[in-house]
C-alpha cells in the first residue's frame, strides 16, 4: 500500500474551473451567503499577505499562511452553528475568524502576546494549538461535554494537518470519539506536506479518510479546494454529530484533500526539499478562482463588487493590525494567571522582578 | 582537569558555529561507526529545521538518515528498539517542547533497559534536542526543562556552550553505552564561531569546565546563559569583584569535584539557569555544595533563574530570561551579603 498521488476525492461540486459538475447541485444557500463565503476567502488571502509583510518587517514572529486552504477553512466554518465549537491548530484561522474570532487575536498571538489567546466569552473557539495533534483529544473531550450537558446539542470541529495523523493523540482522540460516540467532526487539512515530509512518507495508507474505519465511524474525502463541497460535507457531518437518536455513529473524519502551495511558515524554504513545479497542478485548482467563476456565472459577482470586497477586507485587516499593534503588554503580566491565587513563591519572584525593573529599567532586560 | 581534548591551535581545525559543530560531530561519528543512525522529523531532505543534519542524507543515504513520520513517541520508541539490537541511534526531537509525546519512552524504557535486564540489554542512544529561549520563537519553542531528564535515573544529560564542546560532547554521548539527552542551546547556534579540530576528539561527560578563575564568588551556569554570565563577570571585574565562572556542561552526572572546589575557593556561589526556579538544577547544585562545603560558606547560594511561570510568549521573553544585568545584580548581592 502507499498513498495514492494526484487528485481523487469522492466529494466535489465544482470542477477545476469553478463550474458545477454534471449531476451535482450547489448547497441550498441564499445568494448572499455564497458571496459572503467568497468575501471571507479573499479576506483570508489578503490577511496572509499582510501578515507575511508584517513578519518580514520584523513586526511579527513566525507565521504560517493559509494559501490554498481558504476554501476548506471558510467552507467548513460556514456550516457551523454559532454555538458549535472549533478546536484549532495554527493554519486554520480562516475558520476561527469566520466563526467570530477577530483577526487582532491572531496577530497578537503571533506578535508574541498572550492576549492573542484570550478568546472572547461569546466565541466558541479554543486557543491555537502549536504542538501537533495535542488538540485532538481536547476536541473529543469538548464533544463529550456537549453530550453530558442536558439540552446541549452543540458539535465540536477539530482541525489538524496530515502530519498530525501520525501522532498518538490522533489515534487516541479518535478512538475515544468512537467509543463515547461524541458529536465531533475531525477535519484533516491534508495539504500533503508536514514541513518537508511528503504525505507518502507520512503514511502507507492510500487515503487518510480510511483511517476512520479503525475507529468505527465514517471517513470522507472531499476536494479541499472546493468550498461548496467542503460546506456540504461538513454540514452533513454536523447533522450526524447532532443526531443523538440515530443508530449511526456520531463522529466523522473529513479528509480535505488540498495542497500546501506555499512554504510551511515564514522560516521555511521549500526549495530545500521540493520542486516548485510540483505545486503547479494544484494552483490550477485555486479555491478563490473557482468560487469566483461560480459566482460570476450566476451573475452574483462583478468587477465592482470584487473591488468593494477587497476594500472592505483591507479596512477590516488594517483595523485589526492597528488594534494588535496598539497593545502594549506589561512585563509584570508574566506572573498573571498562573493560578487562580498566586503561591507565595511566585509573589516573591514578582516582587523581586518589580524591584529590579524599577531600579534598572528596561535596559537591564532587553536584548537588541 | 584531565581531558582527552586536543588544543585546536595545535591541530588542523576550522571555524564553526555551534550548530555546524554538531553537524561535524554527527558526520565524524557516522564515518567512524556504521551503526550510528539518525532519525527524526525533517532531518533528511530538509537537512533538519536548524540545518544540524545538513548533507548527511546525501552522504550516508536514507537508511542511516531517516525522515520519519510526525511522531515523537515512535521516534524514541523505535530508536530504543534499534539500540537494544546494537545500533547507535541519534534521534532528533525538533524542539524541547515536542519531547513530551516521547517522555514515556525515555523515562520508562530508555532509562531502564539496562537496569531491568540486569545489563543484558543496553540502550546506547543520543537524543538531540534544541532547547532554550531568546529566539522570538512561537509558543512551546523556548522552554528549558533539563531537570525533568536529570531527575530520571538512567539518563545522562549534557549541554554544550561552545562549538568545540558541541563536537566533543556529542562524540562522548554517541560512544556512551547509555542513553544521553544532548541539549543544544539554540539561542547560540549561530551567535559566534570558534576553532573546532577536524580530528575526532571527546569532551568527557561528567566534567565541568572552568571558564574564568576568580576568588570572590563561584558562578555556575550552562548553555546559552554562559555568555551573559561571562559578560556580567567582566563588568564586575571592573568593580573589583572577581568571579570564578564554571560551565557545568554535564547536568547529569554533575562534576561534583569541580563544583565543590570552585565554591571552596570563594565561599560564595551563584547558579544561573533559564529554567524555572522550583525544582531546577540550581537546587541540586546548591544542595551538593551544602553537603560538601558548608563550613566554607560566607553567603547564601543564590539562584538566578527563570520564574515559576509558564515561559511567556516572545514579546516578554527578555524579562523572563536571566540577563547580564540581572546576573550582575545577583552576584553583587551575594558578594555584598
Ligand atoms: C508534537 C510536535 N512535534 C513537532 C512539531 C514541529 N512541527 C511544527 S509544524 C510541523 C508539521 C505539521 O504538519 P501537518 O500536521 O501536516 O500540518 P500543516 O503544517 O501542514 O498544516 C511540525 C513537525 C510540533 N509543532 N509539535
Ligand atoms: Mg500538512
Amino acid at each position: 500500500m502507499s498513498f495514492e498521488p494526484g487528485f481523487h476525492a469522492e466529494e466535489q461540486i465544482l470542477d477545476e474551473d469553478g463550474r458545477v459538475l454534471d449531476g451535482e447541485t450547489p448547497p441550498d444557500l441564499d445568494d448572499d451567503v455564497f458571496v459572503d463565503m467568497y468575501k471571507q476567502m479573499r479576506l483570508c488571502r489578503q490577511f496572509d499577505k499582510r501578515a507575511v509583510s508584517l513578519q518580514r518587517q520584523g513586526r511579527m514572529g513566525t507565521y504560517s499562511t493559509m494559501l490554498a486552504h481558504e476554501g476548506a477553512l471558510v467552507g467548513s466554518a460556514f456550516a457551523l452553528r454559532d454555538d458549535d465549537w472549533i478546536v484549532p491548530y495554527y493554519r486554520d484561522h480562516g475558520a476561527t475568524v469566520t466563526h467570530g474570532l477577530g483577526f487582532e487575536h491572531i496577530l497578537q498571538y503571533y506578535m508574541g502576546h498572550e492576549e492573542g489567546s484570550v478568546v472572547p466569552e461569546d466565541t466558541s473557539v479554543f486557543p491555537i494549538c502549536i504542538t501537533i495533534g495535542d488538540q485532538i483529544p481536547h476536541a473529543t473531550g469538548a464533544g463529550m461535554a456537549s453530550k453530558l450537558r442536558d439540552g446541549d446539542d452543540s458539535a465540536v470541529v477539530c482541525y489538524f494537518g496530515d502530519g498530525a495523523t501520525s501522532e498518538g493523540d490522533f489515534h487516541e482522540g479518535l478512538n475515544f470519539a468512537g467509543v463515547f460516540d461524541t458529536p465531533n467532526v475531525f477535519f484533516c487539512l491534508n495539504n500533503q506536506w508536514a514541513i518537508s515530509t511528503p504525505i507518502e512518507k507520512q503514511t502507507a495508507a492510500s487515503t487518510l479518510a480510511q483511517k476512520a474505519s479503525g475507529y468505527g465511524f465514517d471517513g470522507v474525502r472531499v476536494d479541499g479546494m472546493d468550498p461548496l463541497a467542503v460546506y456540504e460535507v461538513t454540514r452533513k457531518a454536523l447533522e450526524t454529530a447532532r443526531d443523538a437518536e440515530s443508530e449511526a455513529p456520531r463522529p466523522t473524519l473529513v479528509e480535505a484533500l488540498l495542497y500546501r502551495i506555499g512554504a510551511h511558515n515564514t522560516s521555511d524554504d521549500p526549495s530545500n526539499y521540493r520542486q516548485e513545479s510540483e505545486t503547479e497542478p494544484w494552483r490550477e485548482r485555486d479555491p478563490i478562482s473557482r468560487m469566483e467563476t461560480f459566482l460570476r456565472e450566476r451573475g452574483l459577482l462583478s468587477d465592482e463588487r470584487i473591488a468593494a470586497i477587497e476594500e472592505e477586507n483591507t479596512e477590516e485587516i488594517e483595523s485589526a493590525v492597528e488594534i494588535a499593534e496598539a497593545y502594549e503588554p506589561d512585563p509584570d503580566d508574566i506572573f498573571e494567571h498562573v493560578f487562580d491565587e498566586l503561591p507565595d513563591r511566585i509573589e516573591e519572584q514578582r516582587a523581586a522582578f518589580r524591584e529590579l525593573h524599577e531600579q534598572y529599567g528596561d535596559e537591564a532586560f532587553l536584548r537588541d | 582537569m584531565a581531558t582527552t581534548t586536543p588544543d585546536p591551535a595545535a591541530v588542523d581545525s576550522q571555524t564553526l558555529t555551534l550548530v555546524q559543530a554538531v553537524r561535524e560531530g554527527l558526520y565524524t561519528e557516522m564515518k567512524r561507526d556504521d551503526d550510528v543512525l539518525i532519525l527524526g522529523e525533517d532531518v533528511g531532505d530538509n537537512d533538519g529545521v536548524f540545518r544540524a543534519t545538513e548533507g548527511l542524507v546525501d552522504e550516508f543515504g536514507s537508511d542511516r538518515v531517516m525522515d520519519t513520520p510526525l511522531a515523537e513517541s515512535a521516534i524514541i520508541g523505535t530508536s530504543i528498539g534499534m539500540a537494544v539490537r546494537g545500533f547507535r541511534p541519534v534521534p532528533e526531537l525538533q524542539f524541547m517542547g515536542f519531547v513530551y509525546p516521547a517522555f514515556d519512552q525515555l523515562v520508562n524504557h530508555a532509562a531502564r533497559f539496562r537496569t531491568r535486564s540486569r545489563g543484558r540489554f543496553t540502550c546506547p542512544l543520543t537524543v538531540r534536542v534544541p532547547y532554550g529561549g531568546g529566539i522570538r520563537a512561537p509558543e512551546h519553542h523556548s522552554e528549558s526543562t533539563e531537570a525533568f531528564f536529570a531527575h530520571q535515573p538512567g539518563l545522562k544529560v549534557v549541554v554544550p556552550s561552545t562549538p568545540y564542546d558541541a563536537k566533543g560532547l556529542l562524540a562522548s554521548a554517541i560512544e556512551d553505552p547509555d542513553p544521553v539527552v544532548f541539549l543544544e542551546p539554540k539561542l547560540i547556534y549561530r551567535s559566534f564561531k570558534r576553532e573546532v579540530p577536524d580530528e575526532r576528539y571527546t569532551v568527557p561527560i561528567g566534567e565541568a569546565n572552568v571558564l574564568r578563575e576568580g576568588s570572590d564568588v563561584a558562578v555556575f551556569t550552562w548553555g546559552a546563559m554562559v555568555r551573559p554570565t561571562l559578560e556580567a563577570a567582566e563588568t564586575l571585574a571592573e568593580d573589583g569583584i572577581d568571579c570564578h565562572v564554571v560551565d557545568v556542561r554535564s547536568i547529569y552526572p554533575l562534576d561534583e569535584e569541580t563544583i565543590v572546589d570552585a565554591f571552596k575557593r570563594t565561599g560564595r556561589g551563584v547558579v544561573v539557569h533559564e529554567a524555572p526556579q522550583t525544582g531546577g538544577m540550581a537546587a541540586e547544585l546548591t544542595s551538593t555544595i551544602q553537603e560538601e562545603a558548608v563550613l566554607y560558606q560566607k553567603a547564601p547560594i543564590k539562584r538566578i533563574t527563570g520564574y515559576d511561570t509558564p515561559f511567556p510568549l516572545y514579546a516578554l521573553e527578555d524579562y523572563y530570561l536571566p540577563s547580564a544585568a540581572r546576573i550582575e545584580h545577583g552576584i553583587r548581592e551575594t558578594v555584598e551579603f
